[in-house]
C-alpha cells in the first residue's frame, strides 16, 4: 500500500514533467501548425546549462535561472534562424529539419561537454524526506517538482484563458488566418509562444538535471513521451496536454513499478526483468494507439 | 497504359549513368586499389531499396509513415531468428526450424514484415496527417521495445549471425557476388514499383495524395488503396532488413530505432519525394556524407545536421531534382511556393 502511494505521487511528479514539455510543444503545433522534434533539444539544453552554472556558482537558484534562459535563448534562435521559415510548409519538411536540429544540438553539446553525463546534485535547502502524508517518505525534491510544475500548470491555464494574450493564443489556435486577417502581428505571438514553450521545456530540463543523468539523447526519449501525451490530450488543448501528461506519467511509472514483479512470479527472474522493462516502455504506446483508435482526435481536442 | 512518371530526355540519361555506375562499381573499386568499399555500396544499395519502399508512401500516397525502420528490422530480426534457431534445441513455437538458406529465409522476411504492415497499417490508417506519424511512430516504439526485451535473442546487444545465408549456386561471403545480389533486389523493387504505379492502383494512389475527398466521391473507397501502398512499402523494407542483417551479420534493436526511421525520411527528401528514383541517390548521398565526414571528424552530426536544414529549406525535389530539372534548385522552389501548404 505504502509502496503504491509511493509510486503515484512518482507517477504525478513525472506527469508533471511532461506537462511542461507538453504545454509548449502542443501550443506550437496547435497555433504554428509546426511539429517540432527539436524540442527535446532545448529540455537538454535546460538540464546542461543549469549542471554547468550550478558547478560554477554552487547556487541552484542561480542554476535554474540559467538552464531556463539558455533554453529560451536557443529557442528564440532556431525559431528566428529556422522553424518561421517552416510554419508554411508541409509536416515531413518540419520532421526533417528538425531532425537536422537534433543531430546539431546532441553533437555540439557533445562537444562542449564530452560524452561522460554530468550529475547535479539536489540543493541542500531541498534535500531529505518529509513524512507529508504519514507514514510515508517522500524525497522533498520530488514535491517541489510537483509543486512547481502545479503552479506553472495554474499560471499557465490563467495566462490563456484570463488575459488577451492568452485570447490570441486560443484564437490562433482556432483559425490563424482569420487572426492575421484582423491586423494581429502573428510573427510576434508566434516568436512569443515558441519562446515560452522553450523555456517550459528547459524549466522541466533544469528541474530534471538532480533525478535523471543529465546526458546527450536525454530529450529524444522524453520527446517521444512528450508527443505522446499531446496526441493522447488533443494537438493544441493545454486541458488536453494535462490530461495526457499525468495519464502517460501514471501509466508509465506504475508499470515500470509493478510489472516486472508481476511477471516475476511467472518465469525466471532475469527474464522476468527484460521482458518487464520491455513491456513497460510499451504500456505508453499501446495507450497512445487504443486512445487514437477510440477517438482519434485525442481526449479534449482544442477545436470543440 | 501511362508512365507512372513522366520521364523527360534528361531523366532517361541521369537514370541510364545511374544504373552504369552502380553495375560498375564492385568492378571499380579493386582497380582504384579501394576492395573494401565494395561493402559500403552494398550498405548504400540496401539502404536505397528501404528508401525507394518508403517514398511509395511518403511519396506518392502522401503518407508521412514516422516507424518505416520497424519493417526494416523486423526483417532483419526474421533472418536472425531463423539462423539462430538452427543451433537452438527446439524449434521456435514448437513449429518452426532454423534455416540459413536464402531462398527461404528473405521470402519468409518479406512474409513476415508484409503481415506486420497490414495489421500496424489497418490500425493507422484510420488517423491521417500529424496523428498518422505518430501512431506510426508508436508502433514502431512498440517493436523497438520487444525486441529490446527479447533477452533469448540478444536483447539490447542484439544478435549475431555466425554467416550468411546460402544462395543456390553462389558465394554469398563474396562481397561483389553480394553486392550484386543487393543490386537486383533493388532493381526488381524499382521495376516493381514503377509498374504497380502505372497502373490503375498507383493513379488511385496519386489521386489519394492530391484529394482523398475528391477519390470518394468518384466512388472509390480509398482505405484498401492506401493499406495496400503500406504493406507493399512494408515489405521492401522487410526485404532490405533481411539483406543488411545479411551483410553486417549481425541484428540489434538498433534497426527499430526512431532515429533510423529518421534516416530513411531524410534519405527520401534529400533524393527527391516522390520520383521514386531519388531516394536511391539520397540514399548514397546520405551514406556517402556519413562516411566521408565520419573520416574528416568524429563530430560529423554536427556539420550533417546543418545540411540538412539547409536542404529542407532550400529545395525541392531534393537531388534528383537538381540533377534533372534545368532551373536550380532554388529558382524552383521560389516559383513552387504560391501554393505553399497549410
Amino acid at each position: 500500500m505504502l509502496l503504491i502511494v509511493e509510486q503515484l505521487l512518482n507517477g504525478l511528479q513525472f506527469g508533471v514533467m511532461l506537462f511542461l514539455l507538453a504545454a509548449g510543444l502542443t501550443l506550437v503545433f496547435g497555433i504554428m501548425g509546426l511539429i517540432n522534434l527539436a524540442h527535446g533539444s532545448l529540455y537538454m539544453i535546460g538540464a546542461f546549462a543549469a549542471a554547468a552554472v550550478g558547478r560554477l556558482t554552487g547556487s541552484f537558484i542561480l542554476a535554474l535561472l540559467g538552464g531556463v534562459t539558455a533554453a529560451a535563448l536557443a529557442g528564440l534562435a532556431i525559431e528566428w534562424l529556422v522553424l518561421r521559415r517552416l510554419y508554411q510548409r508541409d509536416h515531413l519538411d518540419q520532421v526533417l529539419a528538425t531532425y537536422g536540429l537534433i543531430l546539431f544540438f546532441n553533437e555540439a553539446t557533445t562537444m562542449l561537454f564530452g560524452r561522460q553525463p554530468l550529475f547535479a546534485d539536489v540543493p541542500a535547502a531541498l534535500g531529505g524526506s518529509i513524512e507529508f502524508i504519514p507514514g510515508i517518505p517522500y524525497p522533498v525534491y520530488r514535491l517541489a517538482i510537483l509543486l512547481v510544475g502545479g503552479l506553472v500548470a495554474a499560471l499557465l491555464y490563467g495566462l490563456i484563458a484570463r488575459t488577451r494574450i492568452g485570447m490570441l493564443v486560443r484564437a490562433g489556435t482556432t483559425d490563424r488566418e482569420m487572426l492575421r486577417a484582423l491586423g494581429v502581428d502573428v510573427r510576434l505571438l508566434y516568436t512569443a509562444v515558441f519562446t515560452l514553450g522553450a523555456l517550459l521545456a528547459g524549466l522541466a530540463g533544469a528541474m530534471a538535471g538532480p533525478i535523471f543523468s543529465v546526458q546527450v539523447g536525454m530529450g529524444e526519449p522524453v520527446l517521444i513521451q512528450t508527443f505522446v501525451v499531446i496526441i493522447i490530450g488533443g494537438v493544441g488543448s493545454i486541458r488536453g496536454a494535462m490530461a495526457g501528461a499525468l495519464l502517460v506519467g501514471l501509466v508509465d511509472t506504475m508499470t515500470r513499478a509493478f510489472l516486472p514483479g508481476l511477471l516475476r512470479s511467472m518465469m525466471p527472474l532475469s527474464e522476468a526483468d527484460a521482458l518487464g522493462g520491455g513491456v513497460s516502455s510499451i504500456a505508453v504506446y499501446v495507450l497512445m494507439a487504443g486512445i487514437l483508435l477510440w477517438r482519434p482526435r485525442g481526449l479534449l481536442p482544442a477545436h470543440g | 497504359m501511362g508512365e507512372a512518371i513522366p520521364v523527360s530526355g534528361r531523366q532517361r540519361a541521369v537514370l541510364i549513368i545511374g544504373l552504369a555506375v552502380l553495375l560498375a562499381y564492385p568492378l571499380v573499386m579493386p582497380l582504384l586499389g579501394k576492395p573494401f568499399l565494395v561493402g559500403l555500396g552494398t550498405r548504400m544499395v540496401i539502404y536505397a531499396l528501404a528508401a525507394v519502399s518508403l517514398d511509395l508512401l511518403v511519396g506518392f500516397g502522401g503518407l508521412v509513415s514516422f516507424g518505416h525502420a520497424a519493417f526494416l528490422g523486423l526483417g532483419g530480426y526474421v533472418v536472425g531468428v531463423l539462423a539462430f534457431q538452427l543451433g537452438a534445441d527446439a524449434p521456435l513455437f514448437g513449429l518452426i526450424d532454423g534455416t540459413n538458406q536464402a531462398w527461404i529465409a528473405w521470402p519468409a522476411a518479406v512474409l513476415v514484415t508484409a503481415l506486420a504492415a497490414l495489421v500496424i497499417g489497418a490500425l493507422s490508417l484510420r488517423t491521417d496527417g500529424v496523428h498518422f506519424i505518430m501512431i506510426t511512430l508508436a508502433f514502431a516504439q512498440m517493436l523497438y521495445f520487444l525486441t529490446v526485451s527479447l533477452k533469448v535473442y540478444g536483447g539490447d546487444d542484439g544478435l549475431s549471425l555466425r554467416r550468411r545465408n546460402l544462395l543456390p549456386g553462389l558465394d554469398p561471403r563474396d562481397e561483389a557476388t553480394f553486392y550484386y545480389v543487393c543490386l537486383a533486389c533493388l532493381v526488381v523493387f524499382v521495376a516493381l514499383a514503377r509498374r504497380i504505379l502505372a497502373a490503375r492502383f498507383g493513379t488511385v494512389l496519386r489521386g489519394i495524395k492530391e484529394n482523398q475527398r475528391r477519390v470518394s466521391a468518384l466512388g472509390i473507397e480509398p482505405y484498401g488503396y492506401k493499406l495496400a501502398a503500406f504493406v507493399l512499402a512494408g515489405a521492401g523494407a522487410g526485404l532490405a532488413g533481411a539483406l543488411l542483417a545479411n551483410q553486417t551479420r549481425f541484428v540489434s534493436p538498433e534497426l527499430l530505432h526512431w532515429t533510423k526511421s529518421g534516416e530513411l525520411l531524410v534519405m527520401v527528401i534529400l533524393g527527391g519525394i516522390g520520383t521514386l528514383y531519388g531516394p536511391i541517390l539520397g540514399a548514397v548521398a546520405l551514406i556517402l556524407l556519413e562516411t566521408v565526414l565520419g573520416a574528416w571528424t568524429e563530430h560529423w552530426m554536427v556539420i550533417l545536421g546543418p545540411i540538412l536544414v539547409v536542404v529542407v529549406l532550400f529545395t525541392r525535389r531534393g537531388l534528383y531534382g537538381l540533377l534533372t530539372e534545368k532551373r536550380s534548385g532554388i529558382a524552383a522552389r521560389g516559383a513552387d511556393d504560391g501554393g505553399g501548404h497549410d
